[in-house]
């Protein structure tokens, strides 16, 4: 059993990657643009997280 | 310039309406398939092992393939999603798994890669219609 953080990770990486590809024909563009996507990804993620934590569970 | 919409106009003039439903069909049954055979051969490697992957974590993580509930709206959306997947999607449902388990902690997680692994095979029959069509 992997981590919450992990499943998302994966999940996000693999979105990335697809959406990359669909979005750019240069393969290096593309590596590029999933990189960015990634990290927009994670970066939201955390953002949101924080924005939750003092929300009552 | 006038190169690249000759090609385009080529491609379209081509593009008969049989040829485009086998190109949707192909798109459909396997993730990647169409693009391989348009000659994308690079990108439809990578939504072939990325969407089919996709779809096994999901089934590993206990999600559930939805049947089509007509009475619950969000089942019956959940389950045209699922069935983006083409034949995975239809091999699944005929050896009964992807029953899912309600109770493991990575149900969601399961369900989540399941239908967003479907819906991105959607976009992926869009794109190879967009490309059997020269638009791309």
């Amino acid at each position: 059993v992997i981590s919450h953080f992990a499943y998302l990770a994966l999940f996000a990486l693999l979105v990335s990657i697809v959406f990359a590809v669909l979005m750019r024909d240069d393969p290096r563009q593309q590596l590029r643009t999933a990189g960015v996507l990634f990290a927009g990804f994670l970066a939201t993620a955390f953002v949101l997280s924080w924005l939750m934590y003092p929300l009552p569970l | 310039m006038a190169t690249k919409s000759t090609t385009a106009e080529a491609t379209r003039a081509s593009a008969e309406p049989g040829t485009l439903t086998l190109v949707c069909v192909l798109a459909w049954a396997l993730p990647g398939a169409a693009h391989i055979w348009l000659g994308r051969r690079q990108k439809g490697i990578v939504f072939l092992v990325v969407l089919s992957l996709m779809f096994g974590i999901g089934l590993v993580l206990e999600g559930r393939i939805f049947p089509f509930e007509l009475s619950e709206p969000l089942v019956a959306l959940a389950a045209i999603a699922d069935m983006g997947m083409g034949i995975p999607w239809l091999l699944t449902r005929m050896m009964g798994a992807g029953a899912g388990l309600v109770t493991a902690a990575t149900f969601e997680y399961g369900n989540t890669f399941l239908i967003v692994a479907g819906l991105l095979n959607f976009l992926v029959m869009l794109d190879a219609f967009d490309i059997a069509m020269g638009r791309k």
